[in-house]
C-alpha cells in the first residue's frame, strides 16, 4: 500500500470524485492558481478548470450560500474553509439553510454539499486561528460531521462525503495535512457514521478522534509498558454518533477515558459520556473521565499553548484515574 | 392606439393579482380566528411585484424569495389550496405543515422556498444561476428580498461574485419602504438600494413596482439580458404594503395620510382600468372573473380547514436523506396528481464547457497587471 501524506490523501479523493462525477466543483479562497492555501488542491485548476476549481474572494458568507444554492439543484459543491474559525461567517448559510432545506421544503429538496477545511489548533496562532469548533455543528439535526484521523481515513471519507445527499461538514486538522500514513488504492470508501477500533485493548478504552487519536496512541504505547492494555476507538464521525461501538468498547474494557482538543462545556465528549451512563451504566467500573481543551482561550506563548491543549501525559493521568491507580 | 398586450396576458395577470388578493385577505382573517400562528406576512398591495415578473418568466426559471412570500407561488401557479394548508399547518400543505408562512416551497413550479433570515436567500439565487451556467443552460433566476435586506453582507459578498462570474440571475428589491417598523432612510447611508449596484459595475435600475405591466416590461428586458450571458441585474422595485410588517402589526410608524395616498395605487384597478380604457375587457368579464376566485379562494380554506394534522411519524422524516429516498413530490402525495419534476444530467452526461476565468485571457491581464505566474 502506497503512503501517502494527509493532504495528498484528500487530492486524490478530490481528484477521483470529479473524475466520476461533473456535477462535482470545488470553490474555496486560494484553492485555484494558489493550488490551496494547505495544498489541498494541488494541480487540481489544471486537471479540471476554471469552472470547476473556483477561486472565491473573501467572502465566506457569500460563498457557502452560493454552494448550497447550486447544490439545491442537483450539483454537488465542495466548499473549502480556508480553516474553520473563518466559516463562523457562514454559518447562517449552513445552520439555517443547508441544514433546513429538506425540513423546510417537506422533502422537496436535498442539499449534497461538503463543507471542508482545516480544525483545531494550528501553532502558534493564538485564540482566533486555534479553535477546534466540531461540537458546534455536531449540535444540528440536518448536518453530518466528520472528523478523520489518519490519511486513509482522510481519503475514504471524503469520498463518501461527496456521494452524500447531505450537507456534510468535515473537520481536517492543520497539523495533520503533512501526516502520512498507508492509504489504500482504488475504491477506498469510508463510511460515515462508523467508528474504528484503531487499537485493541482490555483495560481502558479512550475514545476520541481527529488529531487527539495521535495523542492517545502515543499514550497506549507508554501504558503498555507499564502493564495497562488501552483500546483506542476512533470515532471520525460526530454526527450521527456511532453508539454501537461507544457501548460495545465500554462493555469490553468497562472503563472509558474520552479527548477532545475543544473546550468541554457542551462538548462532543459529554454527548458520548451520556450514552455510556444512560445505556451502559452498570458495565463501568469507574466514572468516566474527559480530557479536554482548557476552558480558555488559546494562548500565543508555547508554554501556555502546550498547556492549554490535552496530550499523552493528560491522556495518562486520566487512565490511571479511571483504573484507580493515581500516583502509580 | 391599440395596446400592445393581449387580452390574454392582462386577464392572466388581474387573475393572479385578485388571486393574491383575496388569499391575503382569507389568510389576515383565519390568522384572528386562530386558524394560522407564527410569523405571518401579508403581500396585499405589492401584488404587481410578482404577478409582472412572473409573466416575464419562462416556467422553467427559478424563483426564490424571503419570508414575504405567499404571492410568488401564486403567481407562478401553485395550488392556492396546499399554500393554505402549509398556512394552517396541515399535513397537506406543500411541505407538510413543517414550514408554515415563511417556508412555502414549490419545486413543480419552480419556486424554490420563502427564507426566514433577512437576505439568507440571496447566495442561494447566485448559486442556482451558477447551476444553470455550469450546466450550460439558458435559465434565469428570479431573487425576491425587501429593502432592509439590502443592508446585509450576503447582498455585498454576492453581487460582487455575481458580476465577476457574470451570473444570470435578477435580483429584485421589494422596497415597501419599511424594515419591520423602520423606514428604509432612518438606517440606509444609500435608501435608493439600485444605486448600489453601481459598486459593482452591476446593471441596477428603478421600476414602478405598483404597476403590473411597468414590473413585466422591465423584467422582460432584464430577462433578456440574462439569458445573453450579460450578467446579473439589481432591480429595485418601489412598492407599497397596505398592511403592517405581519398580521399583528398595527404599523403606527407610518402616518393614515401616507397609507391612504398610497391605496390610491393600488395596481389591481390600476391594470383593470387600463384593460377597459383599451376595450381590451369588460367590465363583466373582470367581475365573473372575480366571483371565480372568490370561490377558489373559498375551496382552498375549506381544504385546509378540513384537511389533518401532519402525523407524528413525519418528525422523524426530512431531516437527513437516507440512502435512495426519493424527493417528495407534493401536488403527487396530496392530490395524487402526476408532476413535471426537474432533472438534471448525471455527472457522466454532464460535459461543462463553461470557462470561468479564461486561461489565455487571465495570462493577458495579469501581465498587464504586473502578476507573476
Amino acid at each position: 500500500m502506497p503512503e501517502l501524506m494527509y493532504r495528498e490523501a484528500l487530492n486524490q479523493a478530490l481528484a477521483e470524485e470529479m473524475e466520476r462525477d461533473a456535477n462535482v466543483f470545488l470553490i474555496g479562497e486560494e484553492v485555484g492558481r494558489y493550488n490551496g492555501a494547505f495544498k489541498v488542491s494541488q494541480g487540481l485548476l489544471d486537471r479540471f478548470g476554471s469552472a470547476r476549481i473556483i477561486d472565491a474572494p473573501i467572502s465566506e458568507l457569500g460563498f457557502a450560500g452560493l454552494g448550497v444554492g447550486a447544490a439545491m439543484v442537483g450539483l454537488r459543491p465542495i466548499v473549502e474553509m480556508m480553516t474553520w474559525n473563518f466559516a463562523i461567517l457562514a454559518m447562517d448559510q449552513i445552520v439555517n439553510n443547508a441544514a433546513k432545506l429538506r425540513h423546510m421544503s417537506g422533502g422537496q429538496l436535498r442539499c449534497p454539499i461538503v463543507f471542508r477545511g482545516p480544525g483545531g489548533a494550528g501553532g502558534r496562532l493564538s485564540s482566533q486561528h486555534s479553535q477546534a469548533l466540531e461540537a458546534n455543528y455536531a449540535h444540528f439535526p440536518g448536518l453530518k460531521v466528520i472528523a478523520p484521523a489518519t490519511p486513509a481515513d482522510a481519503k475514504g471519507m471524503l469520498k463518501s462525503a461527496i456521494r452524500d445527499d447531505n450537507p456534510v461538514i468535515m473537520f481536517e486538522g492543520e497539523r495533520l495535512y503533512a501526516i502520512k500514513g498507508e492509504v489504500p488504492e482504488g475504491e477506498h470508501v469510508v463510511p460515515i457514521g462508523k467508528a474504528d477500533v484503531k487499537r485493541e485493548g482490555k483495560d481502558v478504552s479512550i475514545i476520541t478522534w481527529s488529531r487527539m487519536y495521535y495523542f492517545a496512541e502515543q499514550a497506549a504505547q507508554q501504558l503498555e509498558q507499564e502493564g495497562i492494555s488501552a483500546e483506542i476507538l476512533d470515532l471520525r464521525t460526530l454526527r450521527p454518533l456511532d453508539e454501537e461501538a461507544i457501548l460495545a468498547t465500554v462493555r469490553k474494557t468497562n472503563r472509558a477515558v474520552i479527548v477532545e482538543e475543544g473546550w468541554s462545556l457542551a462538548g462532543v465528549g459529554a454527548s458520548v459520556v451520556d450514552i455510556i451512563q444512560s445505556k451502559a451504566f452498570d458495565e463501568l467500573d469507574a466514572p468516566v473521565q474527559r480530557v479536554t481543551g482548557l476552558d480558555v482561550n488559546m494562548s500565543y506563548a508555547t508554554n501556555l499553548e502546550n498547556a492549554t491543549q490535552p496530550d499523552a501525559a493528560k491522556i495518562i493521568a486520566a487512565v490511571k484515574k479511571v483504573l484507580y491507580r493515581e500516583g502509580a | 392606439m391599440a395596446s400592445k398586450y393581449s387580452k390574454d396576458l392582462l386577464l392572466t395577470m388581474h387573475r393572479k393579482m385578485y388571486l393574491i388578493r383575496r388569499f391575503e385577505e382569507r389568510t389576515d382573517q383565519a390568522y384572528k380566528q386562530q386558524k394560522i400562528a407564527g410569523f405571518c406576512h401579508l403581500y396585499i398591495g405589492q401584488e404587481a411585484v410578482a404577478v409582472g415578473t412572473n409573466e416575464a418568466l419562462r416556467p422553467d426559471d427559478y424563483m426564490l424569495s424571503g419570508y414575504r412570500d405567499h404571492g410568488q407561488p401564486l403567481a407562478r401557479g401553485s395550488d392556492a389550496g396546499m399554500v393554505m394548508a402549509e398556512l394552517f399547518g396541515r399535513g397537506t400543505g406543500y411541505s407538510k405543515g413543517k414550514g408554515g408562512s415563511m417556508h412555502i416551497f414549490d419545486i413543480e413550479h419552480h419556486f424554490y422556498g420563502g427564507y426566514g433570515i433577512v437576505g439568507g436567500q440571496i447566495p442561494l439565487a447566485a448559486g442556482m444561476a451558477f447551476a444553470s451556467r455550469y450546466r450550460n443552460e439558458d435559465r434565469v433566476t428570479v431573487c425576491f428580498f425587501g429593502d432592509a435586506a439590502a443592508n446585509q453582507g450576503a447582498f455585498h459578498e454576492t453581487f460582487n461574485m455575481a458580476v465577476k462570474w457574470k451570473l444570470p440571475v435578477i435580483y429584485i428589491c421589494e422596497n415597501n419602504r419599511y424594515g419591520m417598523g423602520t423606514a428604509i432612510g432612518r438606517v440606509s447611508a444609500e435608501p435608493e438600494i439600485y444605486k448600489r449596484a453601481s459598486a459593482y459595475k452591476m446593471r441596477g435600475e428603478a421600476v414602478d413596482g405598483m404597476d403590473c405591466l411597468k414590473m413585466y416590461e422591465a423584467v422582460k428586458d432584464a430577462v433578456e439580458y440574462c439569458r445573453a450571458g450579460k450578467g446579473p441585474v439589481l432591480m429595485e422595485a418601489n412598492t407599497y404594503r397596505f398592511r403592517g410588517h405581519s398580521v399583528v402589526d398595527p404599523a403606527v410608524y407610518r402616518s393614515k395620510d401616507e397609507v391612504e395616498h398610497e391605496r390610491k395605487n393600488d395596481p389591481i384597478p390600476k391594470l383593470k382600468e387600463y384593460a377597459i380604457k383599451n376595450k381590451l375587457a369588460t367590465e363583466a368579464e373582470f367581475d365573473a372573473i372575480d366571483e371565480e376566485i372568490k370561490a377558489q379562494v373559498d375551496a382552498a380554506v375549506k381544504f385546509a380547514d378540513e384537511s389533518p394534522e401532519p402525523s407524528l411519524e413525519e418528525l422523524w422524516r426530512d431531516t437527513i436523506v437516507e440512502p435512495g429516498e426519493e424527493d417528495v413530490r407534493p401536488r403527487e402525495r396530496v392530490l395524487g396528481t402526476k408532476v413535471k419534476w426537474p432533472s438534471y444530467p448525471s455527472g457522466q452526461e454532464l460535459k461543462v464547457t463553461w470557462d470561468l476565468e479564461p486561461r489565455q485571457q487571465a495570462e493577458r491581464e495579469d501581465k498587464k497587471a504586473g502578476l507573476a505566474r
